[in-house]
């Protein structure tokens, strides 16, 4: 298995970068294209599930490991909920991105929604390479 | 429109047989392929409806992980289905027949696709999300805008759905250790 498929490795090792490099852009450009923090997400994981198909789930696990997924699950939610408590404090309504930035309410708006869609693309990413691992990794005899 | 009608046309064709032949088919391992391409022409068809955030996921979560997850599951069972034998089911046949003819009537009273009179073009929201979210937000995408700003509960929500999911996919696959192993060893 490690030594054959000699294309499908040296294809996916090429697009990995631009797969990564597009979840990227799908997540920041999210305000002005189309996108967001559900499509990056899912297009992070699925580069993710890529390298760990061709190359073995040892090796995605070095790149991403168990754990520090079972980090980023939680976490995003809590960048979410946290954007929210943030406007809370600083006077305004749950999840109200003007009071962000007091002076410009359309900054406050494109740093709250930019927050937001990164938590979410934090969850969403991590739950869907996690489900893969978990999956992938039960048949394995370790 | 009319070049793209020939387009949907050939799309909504290969779709109908693909579901055709996922239905008749006995050997699972196919049947999850042709599920992945089911998923791709849908995307495709998003595409040509403009909603092109949808057709992201679509290829992404329908065509891409899924296709995965169901090969994964598969290694670990069996790729045959286990055969019954064919017979007419004349009562599943009459709930099929009635509910598709109910849904076939039903769809004469949809609006057509793009038509000015809409209840989706004739909504006031429709003016507010389109027209002020602009000026409110100072961002230019509207779906991004309703998505975060104007129904963060909602998206909050979808999160915490996903974590909720997530957490218990994850308990109910993930492998249990003993208690005096070490977590990270697998």
């Amino acid at each position: 298995m490690e030594n054959d498929h000699l294309v499908l490795r040296v294809v996916s090792k090429i697009m990995m970068p631009f797969i990564l490099l597009f979840a990227l852009y799908v997540q920041f450009h999210g305000d002005y294209g189309p996108g967001g923090g559900f499509q990056a997400g899912a297009i992070f994981a699925t580069g993710m599930i890529l390298y760990g198909l061709v190359f073995g789930l040892d090796r995605a696990r070095k790149v991403l490991p168990w754990n520090a997924l079972m980090f980023l699950i939680p976490l995003g939610l809590l960048i979410y909920i946290g954007v929210g408590v943030v406007s809370l404090l600083l006077g305004g309504r749950f999840l109200d991105y003007d009071t962000l930035n007091p002076h410009h309410p359309h900054a406050g708006q494109h740093l709250g929604i930019l927050l937001v869609e990164a938590g979410v693309g934090i969850t969403v990413a991590a739950v869907l390479t996690a489900v893969f691992y978990a999956f992938a990794g039960r048949g394995v005899k370790q | 429109m009319s070049g793209f009608f020939y387009v949907d046309l050939i799309l909504f064709a290969i779709l109908t047989v693909t579901a055709i032949t996922i239905a008749q088919l006995r050997h699972l391992y196919a049947a999850a392929m042709l599920s992945g391409l089911f998923s791709l022409v849908c995307a495709s068809i998003f595409v040509l409806l403009d909603a092109v955030d949808v057709a992201f996921t679509e290829a992404a979560v329908g065509a891409g992980i899924t296709t995965v997850l169901f090969l994964s599951a598969l290694a670990l069972t069996n790729a045959g289905e286990r055969f019954t034998p064919r017979r007419l089911g004349l009562p599943a046949l009459i709930v099929v027949t009635i509910t598709g003819a109910t849904l076939i009537y039903a769809s004469q009273d949809l609006p057509v696709v793009g038509s000015l009179d809409s209840p989706v073009q004739t909504h006031p929201l429709k003016s507010v999300y389109l027209e002020e979210s602009v000026q409110e937000t100072g961002i230019p995408n509207v779906v991004t805008t309703v998505l975060a700003s104007y129904r963060g509960y909602d998206t909050m929500g979808e999160v915490a759905v996903i974590f909720t999911a997530g957490i218990g996919v994850l308990l109910l696959l993930a492998r249990t250790r003993k208690p005096g192993s070490e977590a990270g060893s697998s």
